[in-house]
Order: structure tokens, then C-alpha cells, then sequence
């Protein structure tokens, strides 16, 4: 569109960079067959690393079993404590679930995140507030749940007056906010920042030319390299990240008042 | 010129800005794909996958919580069965030494009695002989005393008989009785 009328202008990366058109209707769009193809990768990698679960390991079930394991006691068990062996089903599928479709945002050929689209982070992080709430309320009662987030004991009285609304906001709201606006947007960062190199490379290689521009756009190329790398560290970051904030979340919320 | 196109080109940008979608507003078709693609994971995984991995975790400690308790069970069993054969060892050491102890003895005592017994019997035999001999004596005693009894009878009739003139008849009596003795003996030789 705007090529159309500046042909000589660079056009900045932007959010509709994030707008795939649908490729067989409007349903069926680049982000959504991530989703799909990401889910069904991490089944069958999982699946087959776990099918034998022999007693001395090949090197495929001792990659599953040591990521497997990460999640089960680095997360669920060392935030949760015993009681974590309950969540880890949960807790490792979203690890896996998150991962996947973080680091679909490096992968050759398919280079978009699928989770800086809101929407996914979204229903995880409302599905992670809906279990912590739920296990919290049932294990003390949905008025003493509230009062004991909002009234922790050993406080001077009117101190509530600012504390109880601050800690209601916190934990009811601003939790599921951040755990969903912390991913997304750390994907969409990124995935912006690389679009940026590589494309504002690839314009002052090919558009701008001169020595100038092949000096900058090989920078910006070599940038954007550098920058994967480093994108795909952040991305299982961000996953374990999530994860163990949705394990703090369960085990605060099992804990006796805080 | 130049100043409609840079008019342009930021009324451009700004148009382009404006139709920019915001990165905010969730697509409820993604949210919907997503939700299902996540519980179709989740169950399958809880299903089929996660099961799978803490039986091999379990499967793994047990293994090696067995093998150990059976490397303990083993080693118990080796020293007791060392223990055992050091036991019958000293055992039958000590069996051997008193049996050489016995036969020794016994030998001792064998060669004590046949000692004792060789001894008794030299001493009988001995004994018998001279028994024997005196028996023999005895006999030879008797037997001369009543031949010399006849004998003198006999001499001393004789002596008698021939009258005793000479010294010369006297000694040719007693040499003819002599003889006669001699003849009389060699007979009954």
C-alpha cells in the first residue's frame, strides 16, 4: 500500500507484519497451522521419546525425559513441593505447548512465533488464573480465599486500606494480565526486531546500494544472525518463565496464608 | 513537487499507522484453534506420554534400589559361605591333628605291648628251661642214684665173691666191672 505510493521508502516493520491472509480461506492462516503443526510436533517427538521407556535410555527418550524432568522438578516440584506431582501434566504441556510455539519463530521456512499472537497467550494465562483461583478457593472457601489475599495477617489495620485493594488487583488481575502481555509481547519484540534487521538489511543491500549501503545492510544481516540466536534463547526462556510463574501461582495458592 | 510528495508520503505513513491492527485484540479463531489444539495435547500427553516417562523414572529406581539390595544379599552370602568354609577348615585341621595325635599314641602303645609281650615271653620261655633243666637233673639224679645202688651191689658182690687177695685181682675186678659197664651202657645206647 504504501509501496505503492513512496516506492523508494522503507517501510518499517509493524504489527501487520503480524496479519497472515488466509492461505486456504480466511480460516486457515500461517499462525494457525503453526498452532496445529506445533501441537501435533510435540506429541510425536514426546510420544516417541516416551513409547519405550526402556530402563537404560536411548538418546532420544533421555532428551524427552530430561526436558520432561526439568519441568516435573526444577517447576512443579521444587515451587509446588510434593503436592507438584499433581500439576505436572498440566504444567509440562504447557512448558512444551509454549516452547513449541515460541520457537516456531526461528525455525527455518516457518519463522513466526505463534504465541505473539495474544489470543494464545491469552487463553493460557486465563486457564493458569482459572486453576490457581479454583485450587485456592476449594482448599479454604471462596471468602476466606479473598480474605486471606487481601488481608494477610500481621499488618497494622490501616495499612488495609491500601494493601487490600493493591493485593486484590495483583493476584485476581494483574496475574493472568502480565503472565499473557509478558509472553506476547516479548515474542512480538522480538519477532519485530528481526523482521527490522533482516528486512532493513536486505532494502540497504538491494535498494540503497553504494558502499554505505552494503556496509550497513551487512551489518544489519550479520545483526539479525546474532539476534536469532539470541531470540531462540529468549524464547525457552519465556516458556520456562511461564511455566514457573503458572507453578508459583498453583503452589501459592496451596500454600497456608501467606 | 517535492514538498506534495513528502506531503504524501506522511500522509502515507500516517494512513499506514492508522490501518496498523492492534497487536492487543486476540482473534477469536486463533483462540478457539488454540484452545482445542492445547486440549487435545494435554490429554494425549496425560494419556499416552506422561505415564510413560515416570514408569521409566520408577522402573529406574527400582532397578537400581534392586541391584543394590541384591549386590548386599550377594556379599552377605559369600562371607557367610567364606565364614562356613573357614569354619570346616580349622575344623578338619584341627580333626587331622588329633587323629595324627591318636595313631601316634596308639602306635606308642602297640610297641609298648608287644614290648611287654616279648618281654613276658623270653621270661617264660626261660622260665621253662629252667624248669627243664631241673626236672632233667632231678631225673638224671634219681636214675644214678639207683643204678649206682645196683651197681655198688653188684661191684661189692663180686668183690666179695673173688676174694680180695691181691692188689692185682682187686684192680682187674673192678676193670672188668668197668667194661661191663661200658658194654652194658653201649647196649642200651
Amino acid at each position: 500500500m504504501i509501496y505503492a505510493l513512496v516506492p523508494t521508502q522503507f517501510t518499517p516493520p509493524g504489527p501487520i507484519d503480524f496479519e497472515y491472509p488466509g492461505i486456504a480461506g480466511t480460516f486457515v492462516t500461517k499462525p494457525m497451522l503453526i498452532i496445529v503443526l506445533g501441537s501435533v510436533a510435540v506429541a510425536w517427538f514426546l510420544w516417541a521419546a516416551s513409547r519405550r521407556a526402556a530402563i537404560v535410555p536411548g538418546k532420544l527418550q533421555y532428551t524427552g525425559e530430561a526436558l520432561y524432568g526439568f519441568v516435573r522438578n526444577q517447576i512443579a516440584i521444587d515451587s509446588i513441593g510434593r503436592e507438584g506431582i499433581k500439576y505436572v501434566p498440566y504444567l509440562a504441556t504447557l512448558f512444551f505447548f509454549v516452547a513449541a510455539l515460541n520457537i516456531s519463530g526461528i525455525i527455518p521456512l516457518v519463522q513466526f512465533p505463534a504465541t505473539s499472537r495474544i489470543a494464545i497467550p491469552l487463553f493460557l494465562a486465563i486457564i493458569t488464573w482459572a486453576i490457581f483461583n479454583y485450587i485456592g478457593m476449594r482448599r479454604v472457601g471462596v471468602g476466606h480465599y479473598f480474605k486471606a489475599m487481601m488481608f494477610p495477617p500481621g499488618i497494622p489495620k490501616p495499612v488495609y486500606v491500601l494493601l487490600a485493594p493493591i493485593e486484590l488487583l495483583s493476584t485476581f488481575f494483574f496475574r493472568p494480565i502480565t503472565l499473557c502481555l509478558r509472553l506476547t509481547f516479548n515474542m512480538f519484540a522480538g519477532h519485530l526486531v528481526l523482521l527490522l534487521s533482516i528486512l532493513g538489511g536486505e532494502y540497504l543491500l538491494t535498494k540503497t546500494g553504494g558502499v554505505v549501503g552494503y556496509a550497513a545492510g551487512s551489518v544489519s544481516i550479520l545483526g539479525g544472525i546474532v539476534l536469532t540466536a539470541f531470540e531462540g534463547f529468549v524464547q525457552l526462556l519465556q516458556a520456562y518463565v511461564f511455566t514457573l510463574l503458572s507453578a508459583l501461582y498453583i503452589g501459592g495458592a496451596l500454600a497456608d496464608e501467606h | 513537487m517535492a514538498a506534495p510528495l513528502a506531503l504524501r508520503a506522511l500522509q502515507a505513513v500516517a494512513e499506514g499507522v492508522e490501518k496498523q491492527p492492534s497487536p492487543l485484540a486476540p482473534k477469536p479463531a486463533e483462540i478457539i484453534v488454540g484452545v482445542v489444539a492445547f486440549a487435545l495435547l494435554f490429554f494425549f500427553m496425560r494419556a499416552k506420554v506422561w505415564p510413560n516417562f515416570e514408569k521409566a523414572f520408577r522402573d529406574r529406581a527400582e532397578a537400581i534400589e534392586g541391584g543394590i539390595s541384591k549386590a548386599e544379599k550377594a556379599q552377605a552370602e559369600a562371607a557367610a559361605l567364606k565364614a562356613d568354609f573357614e569354619r570346616q577348615l580349622a575344623q578338619s585341621r584341627s580333626d587331622a591333628a588329633q587323629q595324627r595325635e591318636a595313631a601316634r599314641a596308639e602306635g606308642q602303645q602297640i610297641v609298648e605291648e608287644m614290648r611287654a609281650k616279648a618281654q613276658a615271653e623270653a621270661e617264660r620261655i626261660v622260665t621253662a628251661a629252667h624248669e627243664q633243666i631241673a626236672s632233667d637233673r632231678a631225673a638224671a639224679a634219681a636214675s644214678l642214684r639207683s643204678e649206682i645202688g645196683t651197681l655198688a651191689v653188684q661191684l661189692a658182690s663180686r668183690i666179695v665173691g673173688e676174694s680180695l687177695e691181691d692188689q692185682a685181682r682187686q684192680s682187674r675186678v673192678v676193670d672188668r666191672f668197668l667194661e661191663e659197664i661200658d658194654a652194658t651202657a653201649g647196649q642200651a645206647r
